[in-house]
Formats: C-alpha cells, sequence, structure tokens
C-alpha cells in the first residue's frame, strides 16, 4: 500500500529542519530556498503551519503537462517531474488548486514533492513528529482516535 | 564549504558597498561568529573612539554552521564596541535572520561610519543598496518589518531592526530579528542607530554547501540530534521554556527581588513556568504553544498572549494578537526585580521590549534601581510625570516600558541605564551592574561562580559567557569555582563562534561541537583546537577592553553584594568572596595581578 505525508500543525515548531533536509536531499545543499515544502507562519509564530504536495490520485498537475514530464511512481504513488522531459513552460503550476508545484528559474524546470522515492527526509527529521509518513488509506487515524478519545471523555 | 568565504562591508557615510574575501587564516584561528568577529573588529577600529561615534564599526557575523542542518543553526552574532560599558558587545540572536544572511552568500556584514541620513540595507543575494528610511525612522520593529516586506513585495526576507529606542540612543537599545528574536544586551541597536541604520532586510537563496564530507556531516548531525531528542534537560526547555529556572531560583534563594535586596519574591509562583500554563480567574491561559529558531529541535521559545480584559489592553486591539512571552530573564527583569507579580503587566512589558527594541534584562534592572531611589525619595512623582515608581506596581512597569521605549517623559532618564540614572540621581551604589551592564536573573552572593562570571565577563554583567551553575547550585562557597568559571567561559567562547546555540550543551559537550565543525569544515578540528579558539577569542576581546581604557578596578560589584549578606535561601549571610577569587582567577587566565595578559600567554595563543 501506499503512503503518505500526514501534517500536523499543532506540532510544528518551524524549525524548518524539514526544508533543509527536502533541499539537501534533492539539490545537495541547505537552502529552505529550493525546498519543496514550506512551513508559514502566521500571528508572530502564534501558528506555523508545513505545507506540501500531497499527491492529488487524479493530479491537475500531471494532466495539465502538455509534454508529459509528470508521471506517477507506480510504487509510492508520488506525483515525480522528469526535468529531462520538462521544458519549464509552468501550466503545472497554473493547474496545481494547492500551489505546491514552483518553477525554479535557476534550472528552467518546475520542481515538486516526490516523497524522496519512499523515504522522505522532512518527515525523517522532523523532531517533532508535525510531519509523518503513514499508510496512505489512514492518514485520519491519529485524528480520529483523539476525535474519538474527546467523544468519549 | 560551510563558510561562504565572503564578507559584505558597507561605509554608511560614503554610501560603498563592497564584497571582500573572507580571510581564512582568521577563521582557522578564530571559527566564525562571536571569535572572528572579535578579530575582525579589532582589526578594523580604534577601541578607544566613542561608541556613538562614526568610529565604531558594527559586525553581524555568522558561524561555519550557521544555516545547516546542525541542530539550533539560526545564530548570529552582532559585534561592535558598547555604549552602555565602552567595553566590547557581543550578542547573538536566534530567529531567521542569521541563516538568511548566510544564505545570501555572506559570513559577516560590517558596518562602518554613520550614514548622512536615515537608511536601511536591503541585501538579495548578490544584490545590495542602501536606501532612504524616511517612511520607518520613527516606527516600530514590528511595523518596519511589515513595511519592508510589503514595499519589497518579498514576504519571505528576513528582517533584522531597531526601534525608536535605538534611533535615540537608549543605551541598552537593542537590535530584534524576526519580531521577537533579539541580539539583546549591551546596546548594540543604539549603535546601530547612532550610524542612522534602522533596518536590514535580507533575502537569501544562494544556500549553504558542505563540501568537505556531506554524509560525515549529515552522521554527525543524525547522532548529535538524537542526543539532544533522548536529553532531560532538553525536554524541559522545550516544555516549560526557560522560566522553569525561576522555581529554582526562588526554592535556592538567589531569584534577584526589589533591586537585588532580596533573594526571594513572594510573588514567585505568579510568574514562573507554570503560571503561563495556568488558566487565571477568567480562564485566560498566557502560554500558546512553543517556537523554535532557526534549525532548533530544542524550540525554548514561548508564544504567549494576554489576557483582553487586563488593563494594559483592554482598549488597544492592536496588543490582542500572540507574540514572544515570558522567558526566565524577562520573567526576572520584568517581574521580580520590579516586585511584579502580575502575568499579564510583564507579558506586555516584554511584547513592548520587542516592539521598541529594548533589553528587557538592562530596562527591568534600571527600573528596579529608579524603584529604588523613587522609595527612598531621591526620586520624586514630578520626576517620572506622576507614575506612582513603587516596586510591585505594574502600572508604573508598563508605562515606563512605553516611555523609553518611544523616549519620552522619564523614559528619557529609564534608557540610561542604572549607572548613569543612579549617578544622576545621587545614589551610584543603587546600580547594579558590572562594567555598567545589568546584572541577569541571578544573585552573585548566592551564586558565587556565577558572581565571578559577572565580573569577568567581557561585556559587563552576563549569565552568558560562563557556566558554573552545577557547582553553584551543588555549593554555596566560593572555593574550587575559578576554574569551571575560566573553563566554560573559554568553551563558550568557542560555542557562540560556532553558529550554535549554548542552550544545546544541556546534551552536548565541547567534543560534539567539534566533531559537527570538524566534519563541516576545513581542516582537522579537534576538541583542544575548538577550546583554544575560544580561549584566544576571551583574550582578544579582554586585549580589546584594556586598550578601550578599562582596568582591573572595572572587575568588580556593587557594595550592597560586596558587604550586605543575603537575607534568606540557602546561601543566607553570604557575600560575594571576589577578593579571594579574583586573583586565583587571574593566575588561572595566565594574567598579572594586574590584569593584563602576560606577554608568555599572549604568545601562546598567538597573540603577541
Amino acid at each position: 500500500m501506499h503512503k503518505a505525508l500526514v501534517i500536523d500543525p499543532d506540532k510544528c515548531t518551524s524549525c524548518l529542519q524539514c526544508e533543509m533536509a527536502c533541499s539537501f536531499e534533492h539539490e545537495g545543499v541547505f537552502n529552505p530556498a529550493k525546498s519543496r515544502i514550506k512551513i508559514f507562519e502566521f500571528e508572530h509564530g502564534k501558528r506555523s503551519i508545513p505545507y506540501t504536495c500531497t499527491q492529488c490520485a487524479e493530479a491537475w498537475c500531471m494532466h495539465a503537462c502538455p509534454v508529459e514530464a509528470i508521471t506517477v511512481n507506480l510504487s509510492t504513488g508520488a506525483k515525480e517531474v522528469n526535468p529531462d522531459v520538462c521544458v519549464g513552460c509552468k501550466v503545472c503550476t497554473i493547474a496545481c488548486p494547492f500551489g505546491t508545484v514552483n518553477y525554479e528559474s535557476d534550472s528552467g524546470k518546475v520542481a515538486k514533492c516526490d516523497l524522496c522515492g519512499g523515504d522522505p527526509q522532512c518527515a525523517e527529521v522532523c523532531p517533532t513528529d508535525a510531519i509523518t509518513y503513514v499508510e496512505a488509506d489512514w492518514t485520519g487515524y491519529d485524528k480520529m482516535r483523539d476525535s474519538a478519545v474527546r467523544a468519549h471523555s | 564549504m560551510s563558510w561562504q568565504r565572503k564578507i559584505l562591508r558597507v561605509d554608511l557615510t560614503k554610501g560603498e558597498i563592497t564584497q571582500e574575501p573572507l580571510n581564512m587564516e582568521w577563521a582557522n584561528e578564530y571559527i566564525g561568529e562571536r571569535g572572528l568577529a572579535t578579530k575582525y573588529l579589532w582589526e578594523n577600529m580604534d577601541p578607544t573612539v566613542d561608541a556613538m561615534s562614526p568610529g565604531n564599526v558594527l559586525i553581524f557575523a555568522t558561524g561555519p554552521l550557521t544555516g545547516t542542518m546542525a541542530s539550533t543553526s539560526g545564530r548570529y552574532a552582532v559585534v561592535t564596541k558598547g555604549p552602555l560599558t565602552g567595553a566590547i558587545a557581543c550578542s547573538n540572536s536566534g530567529g531567521k535572520f542569521g541563516a538568511e544572511l548566510k544564505f545570501a552568500g555572506y559570513d559577516m556584514l560590517i558596518l562602518e561610519g554613520k550614514s548622512p541620513a536615515p537608511v536601511y540595507l536591503h541585501i538579495n543575494n548578490g544584490e545590495v543598496e542602501i536606501r532612504p528610511a524616511d517612511q520607518i525612522w520613527g516606527s516600530t520593529v514590528w511595523n518596519t518589518e511589515e513595511w519592508l516586506k510589503s514595499h519589497h513585495q518579498d514576504p519571505q526576507m528576513k528582517v533584522a531592526s531597531i526601534g525608536i529606542a535605538g534611533e535615540n540612543g537608549v543605551r541598552y537599545a537593542c537590535v530584534v530579528n524576526d519580531l521577537h528574536r533579539a541580539a539583546g544586551r549591551s546596546g548594540v541597536g543604539a549603535v546601530m542607530g547612532s550610524k542612522n541604520l534602522k533596518a536590514i532586510a535580507v533575502r537569501g537563496t544562494v544556500g549553504v554547501k558542505i563540501d568537505k564530507d556531506p554524509k560525515a556531516f549529515m552522521d554527525v548531525v543524525k547522532d548529535t540530534h538524537q542526543m539532544l531528542a533522548d536529553n532531560a534537560g532538553r525536554k524541559g526547555l522545550t516544555k516549560y521554556g526557560t522560566n522553569a529556572m525561576l522555581t529554582s531560583m526562588q526554592k535556592f534563594g538567589g531569584l534577584p527581588t526589589h533591586n537585588f535586596q532580596e533573594v526571594q519574591f513572594e510573588g514567585a509562583d505568579k510568574i514562573d513556568a507554570r503560571a503561563m500554563m495556568k488558566p487565571n480567574d477568567s480562564g485566560h491561559v498566557n502560554l500558546i504553544t512553543n517556537k523554535a529558531c532557526f534549525g532548533c529541535t530544542i524550540a525554548c521559545g514561548r508564544i504567549a498572549h494576554i489576557d483582553k480584559d487586563h488593563f494594559t489592553i483592554v482598549n488597544r486591539k492592536e496588543y490582542w494578537h500572540a507574540s514572544g512571552g515570558l522567558e526566565y530573564e524577562t520573567a526576572f527583569a520584568l517581574g521580580s526585580v520590579c516586585g511584579i507579580d502580575d502575568i499579564d503587566a510583564a507579558t506586555f512589558a516584554g511584547y513592548l521590549m520587542n516592539e521598541h527594541g529594548m533589553d528587557p534584562i538592562s530596562f527591568g534592572v534600571t527600573l528596579a534601581c529608579a524603584m529604588e531611589l523613587y522609595e527612598k525619595g531621591a526620586i520624586t512623582k514630578e520626576d517620572t510625570g506622576g507614575v506612582e515608581l513603587k516596586f510591585g506596581n505594574p502600572e508604573a512597569l508598563t508605562i515606563m516600558a512605553e516611555k523609553t521605549g518611544t523616549y519620552e517623559g522619564f523614559g528619557q532618564d529609564i534608557g540610561l541605564g542604572s549607572k548613569r540614572l543612579a549617578e544622576k540621581y545621587g545614589h551610584p551604589e543603587l546600580a547594579m551592574v558590572v562594567k555598567g551592564q545589568e546584572f541577569a536573573g541571578y544573585d552573585s552572593r548566592a551564586l558565587q561562580g556565577m558572581g565571578l562570571g559577572y565580573v569577568t565577563s567581557n561585556r559587563g554583567a552576563c549569565h552568558l559567557k560562563h557556566d558554573v551553575f552545577a557547582e553553584d547550585m551543588e555549593d554555596t562557597g566560593h572555593t574550587g569555582k575559578a576554574k569551571p568559571c575560566k573553563d566554560s567561559q573559554d568553551n563558550i567562547a568557542a560555542i557562540d563562534s560556532t553558529g550554535l546555540c549554548i542552550f544545546t550543551t544541556a546534551a552536548w559537550g565541547l567534543g560534539d561541537f567539534a566533531r559537527q565543525i570538524n566534519a563541516a569544515c576545513e581542516g582537522d578540528w579537534s576538541e583542544d583546537r575548538v577550546r583554544e579558539c575560544g580561549e584566544r577569542t576571551w583574550n582578544l576581546e579582554r586585549q580589546f577592553n584594556l586598550k578601550a581604557g578599562l582596568t582591573k578596578a572595572d572587575d568588580t560589584l556593587p557594595k550592597r553584594l560586596l558587604e550586605d549578606p543575603v537575607p534568606t535561601g540557602t546561601a543566607k549571610g553570604n557575600v560575594h568572596a571576589l577578593d579571594k577569587m579574583l586573583p586565583e582567577y587571574y593566575e588561572l587566565r595566565g594574567w598579572g595581578d594586574d590584569g593584563v595578559p602576560t606577554p608568555d600567554t599572549l604568545k601562546r595563543l598567538g597573540l603577541s
């Protein structure tokens, strides 16, 4: 079964270890500007929210791509950009309803989360488990359990 | 390459911006951040110039590990000559600004001269501009950051700026970055203001690369992360923040209260870490969450909010939002030392410190000094503009925090700092300072090693430049504490030069810092080599101070701590044994009886 990233903003401290791990994995450099996962802070840090691609089943980016540069990795379910095929037209960045695929002017290609081939480094390094990698069909399990406890306590 | 090997130099007088290669010979002797900035300061200015004059040099420095995955890698230091002390000032900060400066491609930013008109510096990787600041001069730190992000249409930029306090030369004005992190102590913000520099706005997308052996570095980092994750001290910092210390100090009898007249505060349990987590009578809980600086897996920072019905903000919706909450030093300085047990008032005063850019420690201890002067009749209601400046009055705290921040009325006097204020009103003995800088939240009589650390700290009284805490809690005497004081000073000078935070010492020894440097930086970095860099830095700071005109006579404590026995607590009856500790310390340092490093010591450290 595929797995998926699950994000719990209440646990995020905004340390940006995930952004560094992401850029190191993909670019070999510590550089949040090259990260495919971003942390957004609100109200002086009251909330810090990690956000990245959820790997839609019928991915808008994949369907919009005119050159079929975005394909499904069958082992992980990730929608991956093949940089050798991508022509940098940016149509996918318009098609994505969530903004999680972005153009990189350095390379002239787009970049998005590829789940690191099944070992997502953001989840690996997150010190508070704000980002975890769990069974794709049960991403709501922990939240459901917490709700169950609340409903019956 | 961990170091970017590049420095940005800005001559504000001439409006010239130049880039130059980092002096790698110096980097190999001083690592980076605090140490390397000290070396550059030493080489670039005359220590005798007035701190507020154009001849002073202001340096923002990152370390080789800043902006890497090493935990707590967000640190940068601001090094300059301090206006509070006339000694070297070295304040470091977390948040995200330091890493961004590094990501823009620079190890260090050197600011010289004085701009003819208010300006800010905009750095976008290699594009650097000095721009007019007329639209933000006179603005708060918070509004300045908002304006810069909106004006440049860049929500991802990071900003370090000064408030109105810094513009007006409040002696302990600080540099605030990311809204509520600060290079807090020693008035580095006043120096920035004296140069007509309002803010530094940075966007960096170059990143930091480890060339030496990325895999080895990641292995070490994984291990050091795990050490922190498993450590009980780290867990306490994450859950309670630094304010857990208030409970310990209250119990031990080292919590400065009423301008250091007492060491235990009856309202302690109303302002401590647990009080922050407990609902008040209307159900409001002060603490919202904890927050990390860049790269930090500890996350000791507090995010709090004030009860909307509290007198401080009931009619001021602009303060109904969350922001940085109390840490131990703010809780002591805006709480016990002024006799304040109102957690919302202290939190609000903390907001004002960040919004206006002031060091809460120096502000709080100066206010406590003013309160004692008021109660003695040396300061009157006429002086204060009608404010009842009595210990325990939360309105006096918040009114004075605001007036000092905006440099109005009696706030201008509070902005002088304790030393100058106490002299002005005829009682210099009431200033709780070393070299003109206010004490942190530990009484020297109860913590003798801390006292020696305060005395010998090169930036004036400071709790962060040594660590004799374990020894002090074990034993209220003075014997055997000079050595751990000296050794920890050297270690911390080295740690402060890496780009990492000293709170990691909850889990890491100096060897753990050394192996992270060794994995990231060219050359062989043993623990001994790293320690020697720290000792070299300490001695160079001392040399700067001696050249600036400080002498052995400045290595002392206020009469109160040397003569008045501590009234309660574990160390009841103690005075500080400075006369017994200082000669031993000088000897351990390889300094003469006059407190001057001997030629042999200088030679050994390559400082001849």
